[in-house]
This record gives C-alpha cells, structure tokens and sequence, in this order.
C-alpha cells in the first residue's frame, strides 16, 4: 500500500476541480459526438495529473472544456472555487491569468508575424497588467527563466527557432501571467527525443520553480510516467482508471490501462514486444458509443454484464478509483 | 542491396545542404535493418535515394552506386527503374492517409499494381487483393475492397498500405515511420505484421524510425545516423548491449522508460542538432558530446569495426574505452 495514506484527513483544497463535465458536438442536425461524457476530478496544489488514453479518447476535449475553449455542455469547472464554466465573458477573462495551456504545435500556436517580446507580454497586455516598463522586465525575466536569452530572442519571430525553442516562447507565454494552474496538452509530442528530454526537464523545473498546478495531457505512457502524481486513464470520453502513478504502473486493475500498458515498446532487445491484452478491432465511433462499459467491444475480459450496464468510478483502494466490472486482480 | 560513398545534397537559395553525406552499407536478404536518428538526419532522404524518389533539386554524388541484386540503380534509366519500383522493392510512407489516393477505391490501388508489373486481368487482379487484405489481418477483406480510404480507420489504411507494398512480393520493403502516425494499442499490432511478414517471405526490410523502443524487438541490425552520416551500425543484440558511441547512448539515455521513477530529471542532449549546410568541422556530433575532445573537433572519425568483430562506429572516443587507450 503506498505510504500517502496520512492526506485522507488533511486533504487541501483542491486548485482545480472538475464535476461531471460532458462535452458534446453537434454534427448536422441529428447526430451528435459524445466527445467527454461525464467526468470529473480534482488537481491538488502543486500536483500534475496526467491524462492518457489513445487519439480520439477525449483527452484534448477535457483540456479545451477546462480552458473554456469552448465552455462544456454541462457540468462545473471549479478553479480556486470560482465555478469557470457560470462566468461571463468578462469575468472569465479576468480569471484567465490563473490558468493558462501549453498546446502541442509549437509552431503553429505561435503568430507567424509577431515578435517574441508581442507573443510573450501579450497576455499581460490582455489582461492589463502593470506598466509598460514592468510587463518588458516580466517578459525577460520569463524568458531567462524558460533557457532563451533575452537579448538575442525578443526581437526573432518563430520562424527564426526551432521546434524545441518555439516551445520554450509557449511556456514563457503561458508563464508570464503566474497562473495557478497550467495545462500541457501533448507539449512534447511534436518534438525529436534529445529535445523532448530537454523540455520535460524545463517543465519539471518550472513546477518547481513556480509552485504549478498542472493538467498533463500525452499519448505516451512513459513520459507521462515522469512528469506525473496521478494518472487518470480515459477511453472514449469516460475516465476509466485514476491512481497515483506508481500503483497505476505496476498494478493496472482496468483491462485497458493493462492493454496500454503492454502496448509499449521498450528499448531493450531483450524483453520481446509484449502481445497486447485487448481485442482486435477498431475504436467504437464516439457518434453511438457502446451501450454499457464503453470497451466492452475491446475487452478481453467482457461479459454480457458489461454490455448492459455501466461501472460506476468508484474507490477501490485509497486514492484508486476504477470502472470495471471485473477488475483485473493483481498478479 | 549495397550502397557506396552515397551522398545526396540538395541546392537550397541558402546554400548546399549535404542531407546525405558519405553513407555506404550493405543489407543482405532477410534481414531487418532499423535506421534510427532524429529528424534531419537524413535517413528519410537516403531511402528516398534508394527508390529513386528525389525531388528534382536533390543532387546524387558522381561517384555514389547503390547496387541491388547486382545491378547499379544509377545506371538505369526512369522506365527501367519504374520496371524495379514497386515490384522489386516498395516503401511504405508514414500517413497512410496522404500515401493512399483519397478517390481511388482499396481494391483499384492495390490492383493497379499488379496489373501494371505483373500483368495481371481486373479479375485476377481482385481476387489476388483479397487474398493480400487478408494475409495484413484485415477482418471482411471482400468488403474493404470496395471501400474509399477515408471509410477506413488510420491502422486499416496502414496495413492497406501495407498490402499494396507487398502486391509483387518485393524483395526489399522501406517503411518509413510507418507507425509514427498511429496509436500505440495499434504500432505494435502493425509492427508484428511487417515483422511477419518480413520473415515469411524473406525479404530485406528497412524500418526508419526515431524510436529506439519500436527497433528494439524487431531489427536485426541497426544503424544510427545523425547529421547525415551514419555514425553506429551493429547487430541490434549488440548495439544495446555494447553501445560505443556516445551519441547512440546518449538518445537511449534521453528516452524516459516506464521505471523512471517520477519527477526525476531526464539526461538530455545539450544544444541542437547542426546546421546541414554548414556543418562543423571533425565529429558532427562533437559540439554536443560529453566525450569530445580536442581531436574530436577537428578530425572526422571514420564508420569503421575493431578486427574481429561486426560492430562498426565512427568515434575517437568511443564509450567503454578509457581516455589513455584512445590517445594511442
């Protein structure tokens, strides 16, 4: 059992709580994409939750409905206990210098046509902080703080960095208001390996650093391994497994966290590629999701239980919550 | 297939890049090579060169020969090239959405082929496409056949790709990248099917990938490029087990793995990878190394083996190998 027990009691407010958010796109008139589909949890202070599960799983949905970027269909978004998703235009734009998001492009999430020093002090602008001379001295400060050196980078445009250094001028923007609570959707992504280190590093630092809040949103099971307390696991718009990420690792009690995890491959020739513990076949469409546990079409482990009813996301051990009928036990 | 003194440059307005600069290798039948660097290494461009799919910039070196089954690829004219492409060697490209023709049905691409290398009827051609539907593991291969790509999910228009590669029953199969663009609950599924397929039909496989874990398991040998060059090539055993240079070990070291322990910080590769038209002088790899040394900076190091033995690196300073040894 790990030792974390002691927080029960003593448990924080949490910076971000999330409750029953579901997420639905209309596509033509009558049908509609069940994108996120009632889910909810919370991020502690200075903790990172991680968000895995394949493309198309809802993941960047959840990011989005957090950031308002569109609000949510229904549900709360509570931020430092002020419900997100009840706020006005105005209000929420005051409240948008506590959270802000780093996006997997680095690109592309940077204007082509500005400089640096615009693309950074922008949402201190937005949000009319300070004096002209205090947000110039906030830009290189941040700037510093993320590896680029001001004197060289604040007059370049994007195009002038590469991949990794873009990246960095996106954790310098999402920085320079001091939010509470960042969120990375697939940040590393998009870059080469030796670059991808060098970034996780700079987001670790920079938790650090500024006492972050983070939302951490990967396909890769391995970097979210590094950068993560807790993992929640999603499959087509429902969270089916949370847990620290240690237990969640070594114990997966969901078959699909367990088929994730085995479909990793691991740079090391003498441990052979494991066979996946899932079902051939393709991803259920998000238009009709399956009726019951959403994987039951993929499930090894599937009953006719499991095509009937939905499993309820409840705690199985101290801080494991799970939906599974028939979990998977141990060994 | 042998390859020798490759390079292919391209003309840029800014100046020469050298995408590939001095690569020289032979791949027997039925073996796997895996091709591991970063992007820009030049490993997407040296496959291209081998197919002779260049864009019409790109300049190959004079004294270059890539020789296939005894015949020198440079010697051949486009329609006899066209004759040996895609019959006797077929690539598999990494967004199997763009690789495939959004208005062609399954069945047409994959008969197109075999029509037009072996001669094939429409007929013939139809049924043979099932028969290879089939054999990639795709379920209902009868009605897939008469499918657009679109109405297929990014793993089926993989292994789609995948059939069409394996239509004339190449000798030699690029893939490149082929499961970048996938999930991983899918890669692996993919993985094993070229790696089965490699097997039961013998043929010399290529796999480039940026991904040491997806060579790990499923190479036979492997060669490291970084900065156009190839800087490491071994036995994948031995490349894993005995790793002599620093830049092979220093992107393994890079790779965060499942039983990294939680916010401890990753080794990583200082700086960025060099400017290919300018590139620095001795070791490429040497303004970025840990090991480097004076000599490092500013003579080139030679891919060569120690005697007896198959591993071949291009390192003064190899890992493994204490500072006094090196000097000698």
């Amino acid at each position: 059992m790990p030792s974390a027990i002691p927080q029960q009691t003593s448990m924080p407010d949490p910076v971000l709580r999330v409750e029953d958010m579901v997420m639905e796109f209309r596509l033509g008139k009558r049908e509609v994409v069940h994108a996120v589909s009632g889910v909810s949890f919370d991020i502690y202070p200075g903790e990172t939750l991680g968000l895995v599960g394949e493309s198309g799983c809802g993941k960047s949905s959840t990011a989005r409905a957090v950031m308002q970027l569109p609000a949510p269909t229904s549900g709360k978004v509570i931020l430092n206990g002020v419900d997100l998703a009840a706020l006005n235009g105005s209000q929420l734009r005051r409240q948008r210098k506590q959270f802000q998001m780093i996006f997997q492009d680095p690109i592309s999430s940077l204007n082509p046509r500005r400089k640096v020093s615009d693309i950074v002090e922008m949402p201190l602008v937005v949000m009319g902080e300070g004096t002209p001379e205090e947000r110039k001295a906030r830009v290189r400060e941040v700037l510093e703080a993320v590896g680029l050196d001001p004197e060289t980078s604040l007059d370049r445009r994007p195009f002038q960095f590469s991949g990794g250094q873009c990246q960095r001028i996106s954790i310098a923007r999402a920085l320079v208001s001091e939010p509470s609570m960042l969120i990375c959707d697939e940040p590393v992504s998009a870059l080469d390996v030796s670059i991808q280190a060098q970034i996780i590093n700079l987001l670790l630092d920079m938790k650090e650093r500024y006492h972050l809040t983070m939302l951490f949103i990967s396909h890769d099971l391995s970097v979210v391994k590094v950068v993560c307390d807790r993992v929640a696991v999603m499959y087509m718009g429902r969270i089916c497994e949370l847990a620290d990420s240690d237990t969640l690792y070594r114990q997966p009690a969901h078959p699909y966290t367990a088929a994730l995890l085995s479909a990793i491959p691991e740079a090391d020739p003498g441990r052979p590629p494991q066979p996946i513990a899932m079902k051939e076949g393709e991803l259920p469409s998000a238009i009709n999701p399956p009726s019951g546990c959403r994987f039951n079409s993929r499930c090894p482990k599937a009953q006719d239980l499991c095509t009937q009813v939905v499993p309820p996301l409840e705690e199985i051990a101290p801080g494991h919550t799970l939906a599974c009928h028939f979990p998977l036990t141990g060994d | 297939m042998r390859v020798e003194n490759l390079h292919t440059h391209f003309m840029t307005a800014r100046g020469l890049v050298r995408a590939v600069d001095g690569v020289s290798f032979t791949l027997k039948q039925g073996v796997t090579l895996g091709l591991v660097g970063e992007s820009g290494c030049g490993k997407t461009i040296l496959c291209r060169t081998l197919m002779g799919l260049l864009p019409a910039s790109a300049k190959i070196s004079e004294r270059a020969r890539i020789l296939f089954n005894g015949q020198d690829l440079r010697a051949l004219g486009e329609k006899q090239l066209r004759a040996i492409r895609g019959r006797d060697m077929a690539m598999i490209f990494q967004d199997p959405m763009t690789s495939l023709n959004p208005v062609m049905k399954v069945g047409a691409q994959i008969s197109e082929t075999l029509i037009h290398h072996l001669g094939m009827t429409k007929a013939e051609a139809h049924d043979r496409g099932v028969e290879l539907l089939r054999a990639v593991g795709i379920s209902a291969p009868e009605r897939r056949i008469d499918q657009y790509p679109h109405q297929l999910s990014g793993g089926i228009r993989q292994r789609v790709a995948i059939a069409i590669a394996l239509a004339c029953e190449p000798k030699l199969l690029i893939a490149d990248e082929p499961t970048t663009a996938l999930d991983v609950t899918v890669q692996s599924g993919i993985l094993d099917l070229l790696r089965e397929q490699q097997r039961e039909r013998n043929m010399s496989m290529i796999l480039i990938t940026h991904d040491l874990g997806v060579v790990a398991g499923r190479t036979d040998e492997i060669a490291v490029m970084y900065a156009g060059k190839m800087v490491e090539r071994s036995s994948t055993k031995d490349l894993f087990g005995n790793t002599r240079m620093p830049y092979t070990q220093a992107l393994m070291e890079s790779i965060p793995h499942l039983d990294h322990p939680t916010h401890a910080r990753l080794r990583t590769i200082s700086g960025q990878p060099p400017n290919l038209i300018y590139p620095p002088p001795g070791c490429r790899f040497a303004p970025r190394c840990t090991r480097a040394e004076e000599r490092c900076r500013e003579e080139e190091p030679v891919l060569a083996s120690e005697v007896g033995s198959e591993h071949a690196f291009a390192c003064w300073r190899p890992v493994g190998v204490p500072v006094a040894e090196t000097a000698a």
